[in-house]
C-alpha cells in the first residue's frame, strides 16, 4: 500500500469519525469543534487531490469565519436552555435505516466497484506549467465572470440581511442622534427677544 | 491506488451521516444547521474529486460558488436563530409551532 493510499485511509477515517461526532455529541460546543476537525481533514484530502486553492479557501472561510460564527452563536445562546435529547433513541433506528439504505443506493448507482479500477489523479494544471490557483483563476475570470459577480452580489445581500435581522432598536434609551445634531439651525436654539429699553438709560 | 471511486464513496458516507444526523437531532436547530453544512461538504468533495480525476476546472469553480452561497446561508441562518432566541427565548423546533403548519 503506497503512502498516498495510507494517508487517504487515515484522513477518511478521521473525517467520518468526526462527522459522526458532530451529529451524536451532546454539547453543541463540542459539535462545532468536531465540525472544525471535519472541515480541516477535508481540506487535507483536497490537498491529496491537488486542489490546493480550495483546500486553503476551505480552511480560511470555514474554519476561520463560519465556524467562529457558529461558536459565537452557540455561546451567545444559553446552553442550558438548549433542548434535550428526548427523541434521540426514538429517532435513532429510523435515521440509521434511512442512512444505510441511502448509502447502499448511492454506492450502487455510481458503480463504485467499476470506478475503483480507474486511473489516478490527473494533474492538468502542472501539465500546462501552471499552479492550481492560476489554472482556476484563468477559468474563473474568463468563462465564469458573470457567476463571479453574482456571487459578490449574493454575499453583499447576505451581509445586509444579517445586519438588518439582528439590528435591535431600543426605544427607551437616551442616545445621541448625530444627524439631528448636524442638521440643527441657529433658529432652533436661539430666540432673539426685543426688550423695551428703560426710559432713564442712555443709549451709547 | 486511490481512485475516483474511493472519493465518491467517502462523499456518500459523509452525506448519509448528515442525513442520519438530521433525523436524530430534529429538535436542535444549531445541530441541524451543522448537518446541512456537512451535506454541502459531501457534495463539494464529489465535485473536487470529479474535477481532479477528469482534469476539468469547472468542478472546482462550482465548489468555489457553493462555498460562497453556503457562507451566506449560514450567516443568515444564524441571524434568524439569534432573532428567534431573542423573541421566543427558545430554539427548540417543537415549540416553534405558531403557524400550525
Amino acid at each position: 500500500m503506497s503512502f498516498e493510499a495510507l494517508l487517504f485511509y487515515f484522513l477518511a477515517t478521521v473525517m467520518v469519525a468526526a462527522s459522526i461526532a458532530v451529529v451524536t455529541l451532546r454539547n453543541p460546543v463540542q459539535c462545532a469543534l468536531s465540525l472544525v476537525l471535519t472541515f480541516f481533514t477535508c481540506a487535507c484530502l483536497w490537498l491529496l487531490l491537488r486542489a490546493e486553492f480550495l483546500a486553503i479557501a476551505l480552511v480560511l472561510v470555514y474554519v476561520g469565519a463560519v465556524m467562529v460564527l457558529f461558536l459565537f452563536v452557540v455561546m451567545m445562546l444559553d446552553i442550558k436552555t438548549l433542548p434535550g435529547r428526548e427523541g434521540f433513541t426514538a429517532y435513532l433506528p429510523a435515521g440509521l435505516v434511512v442512512a444505510v439504505i441511502m448509502l447502499a443506493e448511492l454506492i450502487g448507482l455510481m458503480g463504485a466497484r467499476k470506478l475503483m479500477q480507474g486511473g489516478g489523479v490527473r494533474d492538468v494544471a502542472s501539465e500546462q506549467g501552471l499552479s492550481n490557483t492560476e489554472w482556476l483563476g484563468r477559468t474563473l475570470f474568463s468563462d465564469y465572470i458573470l457567476p463571479f459577480e453574482i456571487a459578490a452580489v449574493i454575499l453583499t445581500l447576505a451581509i445586509v440581511a444579517a445586519v438588518a435581522l439582528t439590528l435591535r432598536r431600543r426605544p427607551n434609551v437616551r442616545t445621541q442622534d448625530p444627524a439631528k445634531q448636524a442638521a440643527v439651525r441657529k433658529d432652533d436654539r436661539l430666540r432673539l427677544v426685543d426688550l423695551p429699553t428703560e426710559p432713564g438709560s442712555k443709549q451709547s | 491506488m486511490i481512485t475516483l471511486g474511493h472519493y465518491l464513496v467517502l462523499g456518500a458516507i459523509l452525506f448519509c451521516v448528515s442525513v442520519a444526523g438530521i433525523f436524530i437531532n430534529r429538535k436542535n436547530v444549531i445541530i441541524l444547521l451543522m448537518a446541512i453544512e456537512l451535506m454541502l461538504l459531501a457534495v463539494n468533495m464529489n465535485f473536487v474529486a470529479f474535477s481532479s480525476f477528469l482534469g476539468d476546472a469547472a468542478g472546482q469553480i462550482f465548489v468555489f460558488f457553493i462555498l460562497t452561497v453556503a457562507a451566506a446561508e449560514s450567516a443568515i441562518g444564524l441571524a434568524i436563530l439569534v432573532l428567534l432566541f431573542r423573541n421566543r427565548a427558545t430554539i427548540n423546533v417543537e415549540e416553534l409551532d405558531t403557524m400550525k403548519g
